[in-house]
C-alpha cells in the first residue's frame, strides 16, 4: 500500500494508538500506595504510553500505548523495582469468569434472601391467613428463580459426585436448598403456616460466599503460578549456515546445530560441538562446582553454560530428553499424592449419610406414629434444614482462604487444594542443599587491598556473568576504582586499564595463574585467587534453628563441601545421592511412616518433590520442581518456614475446632426438629448464628505469630 | 392493609435497584484489584 498524502501515513500510527497493544509486568515487590503513585507517576513521562494501571492484588502492571517494553523496563528498573515482561499468551485472558459468575449468584442470592427476609419477619410477627399467603407467595416468586440461578455451583458439584456414586458436601447442600424450596412452595400453595425460602436462600447466599472467596485466594496463587511459567524461556537459537534462528524449543530435530549464549540453559540433550565448555550442573545433579567439558561432551537438557558462548549438536529432543524422562518419574510418583483425601470430603463422608439417615427415620417415624405424611415430611425435611449444612461447608474453606491469602502475603504461594492439610501432618523435614539451602558466593581474602578491591568491582560491575555479579555483591559498598578500555572476553574475563597498568578479572587459565576459580591480576603481580563457596541463603539459618521438627540435607553434592556446609548449620547430610536414591530414600522413611515434607529446587529433586507428603520449591527452581511442588516460595528469605509449619497446624486445628462448633449446634438443634417443634425461625436463627461462629472462628489464623 | 399494595412493590424496586448497581460494578471490572483500589485513596493525584 502507497501513502498518497502525508495525512495518509499518519493514519496508521492513529489506528495503532487506539488498539494500543497492552503489555503485561510483573511487578513483585509493589506493596504499597506510594509504590503505585511512584510507577504510574513515572510511567506518565515514557514517551508513547497512554495508560499505565497497577493491579496491587496481582502485582502486575498493564501499559497501554505503542511503546518499547524495553524502555519500560528500564524505566522501572531506575525506580527501583524487580521487573520481568509477562507473555499475555501464556498468561491467556486475565479476567476471571467463574469468579465472576460466582460474585454475580452471590448478590443475587443475597438480593433475594434480604427481601425474602423482610417479608419473613412480618409472618414471624403474627401475619396470618390470607397476608401470611399473601407474603408467602411474594416470597416464592423471589425465591424460585433464584434458587435455580445462585445454586447451580452446587448442583453441578453434587450432580457430579453422585454419577461417580460418592458423596460429597454439596450433596446434602443442594438436597437442603431443594427440598426446602419445594416443600415451602407446597405448603404455600396449600395454605400452610411454615415456609423455608428465606433459609433456602441464606444457605445458598452464605456457601455462595464460602465458595467465592475460595476461588478468590486460588485464583490469586495460580495467576501467580501461571507468571512464573510465563517467565521461563521456551526458545533456543538454532544455527542455519551463517545465521542464528530463534525457534521455539518444541519445533527443534535431532541433529540441529544449536549455539548456546553465556548464562543460557541447555534446551535438548546433545554433545557438544566447540572446543571446551565450562556448565552447571547443579539444577540436574546438585553438585555446586562448575563442570569443565571437552569437545564430543555429552550435554543434558537443563545444563546453564556458565562460560563462552557454545555450540552443540542435538541427539534428542522433545519428549526423549532426559528433562521429560524425569518430568514422567514424576507423573508416577505424584499419582499417590491424589489419593489424599481432604478434610471436608471426609467430614462429608460421615455427615451426609448420617443426616440423611436421620431425616428418613424422622420421616418413618412420624408418618408411623400419627399416620400424617405431610407433617411428617415437613419434620424431615426442617431436620435436613438445621442440621447446618452450612456452618460444615464453610468450615474448611473459611480456614484455608484465610490461611492462603496471608501466607501468599509472607511470599508463600500455595499451589495445591489439599497441601496445607498435609503440610500440618508433617513429621520430618528434607531439604535440598544446592540452591534451596545455600545459594553461591564469592569469599574476598581478607588480606586483600583496598585499592585491589576498588579495582575487581570497577571490572566486575561491568560484566552480567553471574560469578562477576556475586563478587560484585560479596564486595558489598567498596567504591570503585576508575578503570578504563574495559573489554570482556567471553567465558573467560574482563580486562581494562588502570592508573597506567593492564589489570584483568577472569579464569585462572586466562590470567595465566596456577588456580582454575576466579581471580585478578593487576599488572605484573601475581594473581590473586577469589575462592567460590556457598553461603546459607537468607533466613536459612535462623530458620533451621527454630524447627521442632527433625530436618536433614540429602544432596546430590560431593562429600565435602556437603559436610562443610551442613556443619554450619547444624544438620545431618547424606552426600552424592542422585535422583532415583532421593525418591528411594523419601520412600523408605514413609514406609516408616515418616510423613516427610521436602523442599527443593533441582531437576534432581522432583520425583522426590512428588512423592513426598507435602512439598516446597523456591521461585528460583526449575519449571518442573516447580510444578511437582506443593508450595512455592516467592521470597529470597527462607526465615519463615517455621511460621508456616505454624499456620498449617494451626488451619487444621481451626477446621476440626469449626466442625466441633457445627456439631454442638446441631446436638441442640437435632432434637428440637426431629420433636416437630422446628420454626423457620429457629432454623433462620441456628443457621446464622452456626455460619457466623465459624467464619469468626476461622479469622483466628490471621494473629498467630 | 391496603398499604402494603404501595409498600411491597417500592421495596422489591429499590433492591432491585440496589442489585443492578451491583451487576454493573461487576461489569465494570471494579473488584479485580481490591488491595490497590484500598491503596490509592492515600495518592494525591
Amino acid at each position: 500500500m502507497a501513502a498518497v498524502c502525508p495525512a495518509c501515513v499518519a493514519m496508521p500510527d492513529i489506528e495503532d494508538i487506539d488498539t494500543g497493544p497492552s503489555l503485561q509486568f510483573s511487578v513483585p515487590t509493589i506493596h504499597c500506595a506510594a509504590c503505585i503513585g511512584k510507577i504510574e507517576r513515572g510511567l506518565r513521562g515514557v514517551a508513547g504510553v497512554q495508560s499505565a494501571r497497577v493491579n496491587m492484588s496481582l502485582k502486575r502492571l498493564t501499559v497501554k500505548g505503542p511503546v518499547d517494553p524495553a524502555k519500560i523496563e528500564s524505566k522501572l528498573t531506575d525506580l527501583g523495582f524487580e521487573v520481568y515482561p509477562l507473555d499475555l499468551e501464556a498468561l491467556n485472558s486475565a479476567r476471571d469468569m467463574i469468579g465472576r459468575s460466582l460474585l454475580m449468584r452471590m448478590a443475587v442470592a443475597g438480593f433475594a434472601m434480604m427481601n425474602v427476609m423482610l417479608l419473613s419477619v412480618a409472618v414471624w410477627s403474627g401475619a396470618t391467613d390470607a397476608t401470611r399467603d399473601l407474603f408467602h407467595l411474594i416470597s416464592a416468586a423471589i425465591a424460585l428463580p433464584v434458587v435455580g440461578y445462585s445454586g447451580q455451583p452446587f448442583f453441578q458439584n453434587a450432580w457430579a459426585a453422585l454419577r461417580v456414586r460418592r458423596l460429597n458436601m454439596d450433596v446434602p447442600i443442594s438436597l437442603a436448598i431443594l427440598l426446602a424450596a419445594g416443600m415451602s412452595l407446597f405448603e404455600t400453595l396449600n395454605g400452610g403456616s411454615h415456609a423455608y425460602f428465606d433459609a433456602a436462600l441464606s444457605l445458598t447466599f452464605f456457601l455462595l460466599i464460602g465458595r467465592y472467596m475460595d476461588h478468590r485466594t486460588r485464583s490469586a496463587a495460580r495467576s501467580a503460578a501461571k507468571e512464573l511459567t510465563a517467565l521461563e524461556v521456551f526458545n533456543a537459537q538454532r544455527v542455519v549456515g551463517r545465521d542464528i534462528q530463534t525457534v521455539p524449543v518444541a519445533d527443534l530435530c535431532v541433529g540441529d546445530i544449536l549455539s548456546v549464549p553465556t548464562g543460557a540453559r541447555v534446551a535438548v540433550d546433545g554433545v557438544l560441538l566447540s572446543p571446551a565448555a565450562l556448565m552447571d550442573r547443579s539444577f540436574l545433579t546438585g553438585e555446586s562446582a562448575t563442570m569443565d567439558v571437552v569437545q564430543n561432551a555429552q550435554l543434558q537438557a537443563g545444563e546453564i553454560n556458565v562460560g563462552a558462548a557454545l555450540t552443540m549438536q542435538a541427539t534428542a529432543v522433545g519428549e526423549d530428553t532426559s528433562l521429560r524422562r524425569m518430568a514422567q518419574m514424576v507423573e508416577t510418583a505424584e499419582n499417590g499424592r491424589n489419593s489424599y483425601t481432604a478434610l471436608a470430603d471426609r467430614a462429608a463422608q460421615i455427615y451426609a449419610p448420617a443426616v440423611h439417615l436421620l431425616a428418613l427415620l424422622a420421616f418413618v417415624g412420624w408418618a408411623l406414629a400419627t399416620g400424617d405424611v405431610r407433617h411428617a415430611l415437613n419434620v424431615a425435611i426442617a431436620v435436613l434444614i438445621i442440621t447446618c449444612p452450612c456452618a460444615l461447608g464453610l468450615a474448611v474453606p473459611a480456614v484455608s482462604t484465610a490461611a492462603i491469602s496471608r501466607l501468599f502475603a509472607m511470599g508463600y504461594l500455595v499451589k495445591h487444594a489439599t497441601a496445607l492439610e498435609r503440610l500440618a501432618e508433617v513429621t520430618r523435614i528434607v531439604f535440598d542443599k544446592t540452591g534451596t539451602l545455600s545459594e553461591p558466593c564469592i569469599d574476598v581474602p581478607t588480606e586483600m587491598n583496598p585499592e585491589a578491591r576498588a579495582v575487581a568491582k570497577a571490572l566486575a560491575q561491568t560484566s552480567n556473568h553471574p560469578m562477576s555479579r556475586l563478587l560484585v555483591a560479596a564486595l558489598g559498598d567498596t567504591k570503585a576504582a576508575i578503570v578504563e578500555g574495559i573489554t570482556e572476553t567471553a567465558g573467560q574475563g574482563v580486562s581494562g586499564k588502570w592508573q597506567g597498568q593492564t589489570v584483568r578479572l577472569g579464569r585462572g587459565v586466562w590470567l595465566g595463574a596456577s588456580f582454575v576459580g576466579l581471580g585478578l591480576k593487576i599488572g605484573t603481580a601475581d594473581a590473586q585467587t577469589f575462592d567460590a563457596t556457598e553461603a546459607p541463603r537468607k533466613g536459612a539459618t535462623a530458620a533451621v534453628e527454630m524447627l521442632t521438627l527433625p530436618a536433614e540435607i540429602v544432596t546430590g553434592d560431593a562429600e565435602r563441601p556437603a559436610q562443610a556446609f551442613a556443619a554450619s548449620l547444624g544438620l545431618p547430610v547424606t552426600a552424592n545421592v542422585r535422583a532415583d536414591e532421593k525418591l528411594q530414600r523419601l520412600q523408605a522413611m514413609s514406609e516408616q511412616s515418616d510423613k516427610v515434607l521436602m523442599v527443593g529446587d533441582g531437576l534432581n529433586d522432583t520425583a522426590a518433590l512428588a512423592a513426598a507428603h507435602a512439598s516446597m520449591a523456591p521461585a528460583s527452581a526449575l519449571d518442573a520442581s516447580r510444578s511437582a511442588s506443593d508450595i512455592v516460595i516467592l521470597t529470597e528469605s527462607f526465615a519463615e518456614l517455621p511460621l508456616v509449619l505454624k499456620i498449617a497446624k494451626l488451619g487444621s486445628r481451626l477446621s476440626k475446632q469449626n466442625f466441633a462448633i457445627a456439631a454442638v449446634y446441631n446436638c441442640i438443634a437435632i432434637p428440637i426438629a426431629l420433636a416437630g417443634l422446628a420454626t423457620p425461625l429457629a432454623a433462620a436463627l441456628a443457621m446464622s448464628a452456626s455460619s457466623i461462629t465459624v467464619l469468626l472462628n476461622s479469622q483466628r489464623i490471621r494473629y498467630v505469630s | 392493609m391496603n398499604v402494603l399494595v404501595v409498600l411491597i412493590p417500592v421495596s422489591l424496586l429499590l433492591g432491585c435497584i440496589g442489585l443492578l448497581a451491583f451487576i454493573w460494578t461487576v461489569q465494570s471490572d471494579q473488584y479485580d484489584d481490591d488491595q490497590g483500589n484500598a491503596s490509592r485513596i492515600l495518592l494525591d493525584d
